[in-house]
């Protein structure tokens, strides 16, 4: 496992095979192949309900070219525990090598059904890699606001109307709650940003405990925008600093991706149809309550890390 | 491969699918409707397109270079969006006009 300098240092054997069902455009098979690169083999991959799970195991198909195994929403980190204490007995009693375990869960398997679950694998310190990949709603069962829906984003039940202007509660700060726990590393990703999230994944993955990485998913189906336009939503996302790339190493705060000329905030909005509420004037008022808190949560991390503007 | 029952008694016990990669046999290239075609000429060999596909139906060869898969290309055009040389272009498929 080792660091990256540019792109062609990304190796070119994949094990998740093409033939998913996952929608065009996509942004989650991104950092299903970059973590099966960058994690040496063995590994096992441990896979909650979710648009990942539901569209590469269609039986009898699998995309899976590694060890997988499926669990419900709500028990995904459990599972992994449970795989994690039965290779280190493995190990103890016969001299196996132990593989690295991978959990796969989505917003809607962490935020909210598997919260509870990934704080005890947190809580007793299983050496495992949890990844959350962020669509931002549950996008599988048909666009249901999460508690990692962004404030204002409109979805089947939270529309965007007369009554209410989209979601009205902010998003659950994910990567603050694995740090509470006292995880040793934990970072965000984003697909925009290949060279820097195959690096956090080498180091998450190489460093023993339980590790946090949140993904940012960009979903065309979801988010209303056309399907070719994926990676260029998820390079707003950091311009704009609504998705800050950044890392908690050991207790050190650095920003990874530095900010220094934001983007305004109506660029990423207007891109996507669950958004575009915000732009009438009538509305106004929530779309300075957003950039209110972007902002804030931005001079937050740039304290934490010590880091100047 | 044998991925085809005649009966459920031939299921494997718990729907275990003991093959790995067995959605190759699922071409998701008929899903497209338009077709990413790509100039080699003007190609830089810079990987984006290979690094962003989500299939992944772009394959990574030799020197660099790259090639697209139309078995399970599903033409969502991230690659042609990426491509900072406009190598990739995008065409209506199935028609010369």
């Amino acid at each position: 496992m080792n660091q990256i300098k540019t792109l062609r240092d990304i190796p070119t054997r994949e094990q998740l095979a093409p033939g998913h069902r996952l929608c065009a455009g996509c942004g989650i098979p991104q950092i299903v192949r970059f973590v099966l690169k960058a994690v040496p083999d063995p590994k096992v991959v441990v896979n909650a309900t979710g648009c990942l799970e539901v569209a590469t195991t269609i039986f009898p198909y699998t995309s899976w070219k590694v060890p997988w195994i499926h669990n419900a929403f709500e028990n995904v980190a459990a599972t992994a525990s449970g795989i994690e204490a039965a290779f280190k007995i493995m190990e103890k009693k016969r001299g196996r090598r132990k593989p690295r375990i991978i959990a796969f869960g989505g917003d809607g398997g962490t935020f909210d059904i598997g919260l509870q679950a990934l704080s005890g694998a947190l809580e007793r310190g299983h050496d495992l890699l949890y990844i959350c990949y962020d669509n931002e709603a549950y996008m599988n069962t048909g666009i249901q606001r999460s508690g990692a829906t962004p404030k204002g984003a409109s979805t089947t039940t939270s529309p965007a109307g007369r009554v209410i202007p989209g979601k009205l509660e902010r998003k659950k700060d994910l990567i603050s709650i694995a740090i509470a726990h006292g995880v040793k590393y934990a970072a965000t990703l984003n697909p925009a940003y290949p060279v820097d999230m195959y690096n956090k994944i080498v180091k998450a993955a190489s460093t023993s405990g339980p590790t946090v990485l949140h993904y940012f998913t960009p979903c065309p189906t979801g988010w209303y925008f056309d399907p070719s336009r994926s990676i260029e939503v998820a390079r707003l996302a950091v311009q704009t600093r609504i998705w800050p790339l950044y890392e908690y190493d050991n207790g050190v705060y650095r920003i990874t991706v530095m900010v220094k000329k934001p983007r305004p905030i109506e660029d990423y909005f207007k891109l996507q149809g669950r958004f575009r509420h915000l732009l009438k004037p009538e509305n106004k008022w929530l779309l300075d309550e957003i950039k209110k808190e972007v902002e804030e949560n931005w001079n937050r991390l740039l304290k934490l890390s010590g880091a100047s503007t | 491969m044998s991925i085809r029952w005649k009966s459920w008694k031939e299921l494997p016990l718990g729907m275990v699918i003991p093959e790995p990669a067995t959605s190759l046999e699922f071409k998701t290239g008929s899903w497209r409707a338009l077709k990413p075609v790509l100039d080699e000429n003007k190609c830089i060999r810079c990987l984006l397109c290979w690094v962003h596909c989500p299939e992944p139906a772009i394959e990574r060869l030799e020197g660099d270079r790259v090639r697209i898969d139309y078995n399970y290309c599903k033409g969502c055009g991230i690659c042609a969006n990426v491509c900072p040389v406009h190598a990739i272009e995008m065409v209506m498929e199935g028609g010369e006009e």
